[in-house]
């Protein structure tokens, strides 16, 4: 690699040739302000506050996308640099709106951090500022285009991360705004509802939709026998909303805090995984052995299924029927569960705590009713409980672990690895093998499944038959595949597509995190909670198998079918 | 157009029809006041076109003007040949306006006989 | 062959066509064939001549005679006595301004004898439409002579030594830029010509790609060879349709006759013009945006480096250069690089096309060599400010640019010295005010423009713009306050060291100009509540001179009360209590009450 050598506030330093003065400045242990800049995304150069100066430059540069160059002089902190950053924070300041303190971002906002961290003291303009109208219109987003700072991050996630395309730049002038196509609301477009533009927005101007209160009100009905169910990837990042360090898994305090807000049962979405993989991996013998529709491709992320109905509805008998873990809970829970606990399932609130912003308008589907009552009726986001936690007064860190409830609280590590991509593949190999085969399965760990690599391939034996299997994480990916797919170029029998970067530990309702390296710590946490399980086979899992002998009958059976398995549309937006 | 030669033919060929906005060479001017057309001028003026139209005489410019005063000898004729004296010619007829292009206008033989008038 | 003895060339651009040139020439047709002198009189349409106030133009040579503001009632005198009988119509002649003296010949009218009409030189005097009459006159010759006695070093080598600077606004040596096009990697590059002349008011470019297209075609092609590239595209504003007509026409016609295409004069060369049409957008003059606006995605500009010389459209190296910088160069390769640096400054080469505009006798343009000073342009080719009017300020540079005050006249006019006086020499239009323009409204109009056109990419130019228009219409409004001086001035600074593009960069410049030379007027506007100029409606105040004979009829009629006074003195308005309804001023019969 070649290297350059520049000096940067009078430090000589040797960098690599393309990089860039911000990067070359952090290697000197300068930090530049920035604001538009995101270290996953293309830098853009659009917010202009992280100027710097230059020598021979005509005007002070952008140090996000400035390109370094042999024998450059660069200074950060002069008088001039630091007044011109204070003038565009100022600038952006004056056309925001001042509630700052009741805003959903407030004390987690990128604008209020550099606001702070250049010392604006004043803001010297007082003028007009932008008014739009709130767009509430679908049950995972909400979009408040006055908040809008206008980096682009959110055009350049949905594009650049997602390949949907959903934002872009419109109008000019003062007028200019970032909205989807024809500024109409998120429902009207091709939005999958992943939420990766909320996950970058720096501000509040697009934020998940919060459904506490709801929950609140179940919790505090004593009628009401309120469950609630925890996704795998929330609880190895619930502790970074609460205090606590990043790449801890907190599920024993996350248990222990849920009782303390009243929920009557905690369960384990695990133990739905763990039903997942018993339909599904039997669901994809069956395609196997008779000629079914192959490759076919898992359905547990509905990021992904909304992104499949939109895009590629002549390819939705590729998905698989089975239902996600969480609806699958939900199913169960009014049914099985009610029965078993001799509970009016009319009396039963089904709560799920997710990573997900999706996941709101899968419970919402009008199809999601297979008890006969909606089978999850609030979904509440792993921030969402955070802020519950902190409303509560609830001292998270000092809490003492609990388990979780019996029956539908036992999981095993095959479960909780559904949280990182590559994960449902593993799940699946790991009973697939033993069902295929008869044998116990030695090596059950599949590495060749799991890291951040965008499109992982391998082949595994089945018995005498080699299956080859792809995963992929983010939708831009997933349309790679689906585009070989049409083509007719596939030769994949399993596909695992995962909508958020990373699997769902990287999803929109997981605090926001801009550190190096948070998504593979969250992941390592998930597979170390999988390390320490004592059961990390699906098909193995004791309460699983009793759903089976005493009540479900076997997978793919009549039962099953009704609750566990689901059908998809084409969508029209 | 192939090459450049092909260019500088084309050129010479289409000169022409621009020539007569930019300086000309030769100036040949009828006098062409009442008196004038009531003597014919433009009869004569017709001639000389299609006297240099038919020799294909390239730089020349044909002007009318008003009544250039030797009113008893129109139709008059003026030729200025670049350098030259301004010679006036009178009584010019269709018939002789031949003699006087080949003459005078090509070779710089001015027709002694048919001149009223010299200015330089 | 038809000898033709006159040519009639009647001005189709399109200021003459709005004003009814098209009637005139069908007039002549209809009469010169009943006359049956059609077939020796010859009609010519031809491009802009730039003496756009006294348009519809009509020249009749050989004798080079110039008829103004000829209407379809002109043409049967015209016919009649000019065509038939020789007799010049005097009354359609042009008439100096103050003398009122006629002057018949094309070649003795002040406006264009000071001019050097280089880049405007067949325009109005040849037909666009007929590539055999660019031909007639050396066109094409350039390109024949680069391609094939010529290597494309050479070629960049003497557009560099003539020292042709890019006439867009940007000003950059345009060798310079050709040369890095040219060693930039890549096997595939681009020409493109800039032709969305998006200052208000600037009509240069537009004049020439009516008047005289194929000088462009000829520019791009030897760029093309010089850097490299085999295909350009013409970005042209969708609201210059004339222009892209006769565009598709020329090159339609250069392709026909092998000029364009494959293998140009046996060379080996090949090259291809297409036209894109922009979409309304200021911005999308700013090269970056062009180009992405020619990719099809939103003209938003971007940061650079890289530059487009080595990854411009579609990422290929691309040069880009402004329609009057294309057309400079067909001379210089013709007539040598030596020829062309004889004209001009030391640091700015060969000549200027301005559009002159505003409170100017002689509105159109007007090609003059560099180093001429403002007070020529003006005054002996501007023809001086109508209606007895003083001169007040030129605004050069439009909305990028700065003003130059009456003392600044002599200023000789280059790319530096303009830039060295807080002005820009920019595309080149020229706006002349008079006492009665304000020029803190001046500076609201720019901006006003400016914040219209912004992108919105980034927050200096979207948000730094509409506050500086605020705190000038509040100043205009009169609710100017201590400090907002000082106030723009800052943000001037920092907006122009932060902005994105060269539309944010130099967006403050109008403010900044307008308040170093007009720092008056701001304090009038600020501190009394009052326009100097007497443009600013809310400001419209009264003022009652010396010669009040102290009467009281204003006194009296003042429906506030506002004027106070005894009788034989002079008396006095408070401002702050007039409503500015004007009764005094009615009443006055001594005139002694003015507003301002």
């Amino acid at each position: 690699m070649e290297m350059v050598n520049i000096t940067v506030d009078g430090q000589e330093l040797q960098v690599q040739k393309n990089s860039t003065v911000l990067e070359a400045a952090r290697i000197a242990g300068i930090k530049i302000p920035t604001l538009c800049y995101h270290p996953e995304l293309r830098p853009e150069g659009n917010c202009r506050v992280c100027m710097v100066e230059v020598k021979g430059a005509r005007t002070l540069v952008a140090s996000c996308v400035y390109p370094v160059s042999e024998g450059m002089v660069v200074n950060t902190n002069t008088v001039g640099v630091r007044e011109a950053r204070k003038t565009v924070v100022e600038l952006l300041l004056a056309n925001h709106p001042q509630d700052c303190l009741s805003c959903q971002r407030n004390l987690n906002c990128e604008l209020q951090t550099i606001a702070a961290d250049l010392g604006v003291r004043k803001i010297r303009f007082e003028g007009e500022k932008k008014s739009y109208p709130l767009d509430n219109s679908n049950p995972s987003l909400v979009r408040d285009q006055s908040k809008c700072i206008l980096c682009g991050r959110c055009v350049r996630a949905c594009s650049e991360r997602q390949g949907v395309n959903v934002y872009s730049f419109a109008n000019r002038g003062f007028k200019t705004t970032v909205v989807p196509a024809f500024n109409q609301g998120l429902d009207k477009v091709a939005c999958t509802y992943c939420g990766q533009c909320a996950s970058v927005c720096p501000t509040g101007a697009i934020v998940v939709k919060d459904d506490t209160l709801s929950v609140w009100r179940e919790l505090a009905n004593p009628q009401k026998h309120v469950v609630v169910q925890t996704a795998p990837a929330v609880r190895v990042a619930l502790g970074e909303a609460l205090g606590l360090n990043l790449g801890e898994a907190v599920t024993g305090k996350m248990v222990a805090a849920l009782r303390r807000l009243g929920f009557d049962k905690v369960f384990d979405t695990n133990f739905s995984a763990d039903l997942t993989i018993m339909e599904e991996g039997a669901e994809f013998l069956h395609r196997l052995k008779n000629g079914g529709k192959l490759p076919m491709i898992t359905s547990c992320s509905p990021g992904w299924v909304n992104f499949a109905e939109l895009f590629y509805p002549d390819l939705l008998d590729h998905l698989s029927t089975a239902k996600s873990p969480q609806q699958m809970f939900g199913a169960i829970v009014k049914t099985y569960y009610a029965e078993k606990a001799g509970i009016d399932p009319a009396n039963i609130v089904s709560v799920s705590v997710m990573p997900c912003t999706a996941k709101k308008g899968e419970a919402a589907r009008e199809e999601m009713k297979s008890s006969g009552y909606k089978d999850v009726d609030f979904v509440i986001t792993t921030t969402e409980l955070a802020a519950m936690i902190k409303e509560s007064g609830i001292d998270f860190a000092s809490l003492a672990e609990e388990k979780y409830d019996d029956p539908m609280g036992i999981a095993t590590g095959a479960g909780v690895i559904f949280g990182a991509t590559g994960g449902v593949m593993e799940a699946a190999l790991r009973t697939l093998s033993e069902l295929v085969t008869g044998e116990e399965l030695k090596d059950i760990e599949f590495h060749n499944v799991r890291g951040l690599n965008g499109v992982k391939e391998a082949e595994i034996e089945l018995g005498d038959k080699t299956v080859k299997v792809a995963v992929a994480h983010t939708l831009l990916n997933a349309r790679a595949l689906m585009d070989k797919i049409r083509r007719g170029e596939a030769d994949y029998h399993f596909i695992e597509i995962m909508a958020c970067p990373g699997g769902c530990i990287g999803g929109a309702g997981q605090p926001i995190n801009l550190s190096a390296g948070f998504r593979q710590k969250r992941i390592d946490a998930i597979y170390d909670c999988d390390t320490k399980s004592e059961l990390r086979k699906s098909h193995k899992n004791p309460a699983i198998c009793e759903l089976y002998d005493t009540w479900l009958g076997k997978p793919l059976g009549e039962k099953s079918h009704h609750l566990l398995h689901t059908t998809y549309q084409p969508q029209k937006r | 157009m192939k090459t450049l030669e092909d260019l500088k033919r084309l050129r010479e060929q289409v000169k022409s029809q621009t020539q007569l906005r930019y300086e000309a060479k030769t100036k040949i001017i009828i006098g062409m006041g009442t008196c004038g057309i009531a003597a014919g001028a433009r009869d004569v003026m017709t001639s000389i076109l299609a006297e240099i139209s038919k020799r294909k005489l390239e730089d020349i410019t044909v002007a009318q003007t008003g009544c250039i005063g030797m009113c008893e000898k129109e139709v008059l004729v003026d030729v200025v040949r670049p350098g030259e004296m301004r010679i006036t010619y009178g009584n010019v007829t269709p018939e002789v306006v031949p003699r006087i292009i080949a003459e005078h206008v090509v070779n710089g033989c001015i027709v002694e006989e048919l001149v009223v008038g010299k200015m330089e | 062959m038809e000898h033709f003895r006159a040519h009639v060339l009647i001005c189709a651009g399109t200021g003459c066509v709005s004003s009814g040139s098209k009637k005139v020439e069908a007039a002549l047709r209809e009469q010169l064939a009943k006359k049956g002198l059609d077939k020796e009189i010859k009609i010519v349409e031809t491009g802009c001549h730039g003496f756009c106030e006294m348009g519809p133009l009509v020249i009749v040579y050989p004798e080079g005679v110039f008829y103004v503001r000829v209407k379809e009632e002109d043409v049967t005198d015209i016919v009649e006595d000019h065509l038939y009988k020789g007799r010049i119509v005097e009354r359609l002649l042009y008439k100096e301004p103050v003398s009122l003296e006629k002057v018949p010949n094309y070649s003795d009218i002040p406006f264009y004898k000071k001019q050097m009409r280089m880049v405007l030189a067949n325009c109005g005097h040849i037909d666009p439409e007929v590539i055999e009459e660019y031909i007639a006159v050396n066109g094409y010759q350039a390109l024949g002579k680069a391609l094939v006695e010529m290597k494309p070093e050479d070629v960049v080598d003497e557009v560099k030594k003539s020292g042709l600077r890019g006439r867009g606004g940007g000003g950059f040596p345009t060798g310079l830029k050709w040369g890095f096009t040219r060693s930039a990697v890549g096997e595939k590059k681009y020409v493109v010509c800039n032709a969305d002349e998006g200052d208000p008011g600037a009509f240069m470019d537009r004049s020439v790609l009516e008047g005289d297209p194929h000088r462009i075609i000829e520019g791009m092609a030897i760029c093309g060879y010089a850097i490299g590239a085999d295909e350009g595209y013409i970005y042209v504003r969708a609201e210059y349709p004339l222009a892209i007509k006769r565009l598709k026409i020329a090159i339609s016609q250069a392709e026909d006759m092998g000029l364009l295409g494959e293998n140009i004069f046996g060379s080996g060369f090949n090259f291809k013009i297409k036209i894109k049409e922009g979409a309304g957008a200021f911005v999308c003059g700013e090269e970056t945006a062009l180009l992405a606006s020619i990719e099809g995605r939103r003209g938003m500009p971007r940061p650079r480096p890289p530059f487009p010389a080595v990854s411009g459209l579609w990422g290929k190296p691309t040069n880009i250069n402004n329609v009057e910088t294309f057309a400079n160069v067909p001379q210089i390769i013709n007539n040598g690089a030596d020829w062309y640096a004889a004209i001009g400054t030391e640091r700015s080469k060969g000549t200027k096309v301005f559009a002159l505009t505003g409170r100017i006798n002689h509105t159109g343009l007007a090609e003059v060599p560099m180093g001429i000073s403002m007070r020529e342009i003006i005054y002996d080719i501007g023809g001086g400010i109508p209606n007895g009017k003083k001169f007040k300020a030129v605004q050069i540079g439009g909305p990028s640019g700065g003003c130059l005050p009456e003392n600044m006249l002599n200023l000789a006019v280059d790319y530096d010295s303009l830039i060295e006086v807080g002005a820009m020499m920019g595309s080149g239009g020229l706006v002349v005010m008079d006492e009665t323009t304000c020029m803190v409204d001046v500076a609201k109009f720019f901006l006003n423009f400016t914040q219209s056109e912004s992108c919105g990419k980034c927050t200096p130019c979207r948000e730094g713009t509409k506050r500086m228009l605020e705190i000038l219409t509040r100043i205009t409004d009169g609710e100017g306050k201590d400090g907002d001086i000082e106030l723009l001035q800052d943000m001037a600074k920092d907006i122009k060291a932060t902005a994105l593009c060269g539309l944010g960069q130099t967006a403050p410049n109008p403010v900044l100009s307008t308040i170093r030379y007009f720092k008056h007027e701001y304090e009038a506007h600020i501190k009394e509540k009052r326009c100097p100029a007497g443009a600013c409606s809310k400001l419209a105040g009264y003022t009652i001179l010396d010669s009040c004979k102290g009467c009281s009829l204003c006194k009296k009629a003042c429906p506030v009360e506002a004027i106070s006074g005894t009788i034989k003195a002079k008396h006095q308005i408070d401002s702050e209590k007039c409503i500015k309804c004007g009764t005094c001023l009615a009443k006055c019969p001594f005139k002694a009450i003015v507003k301002g």
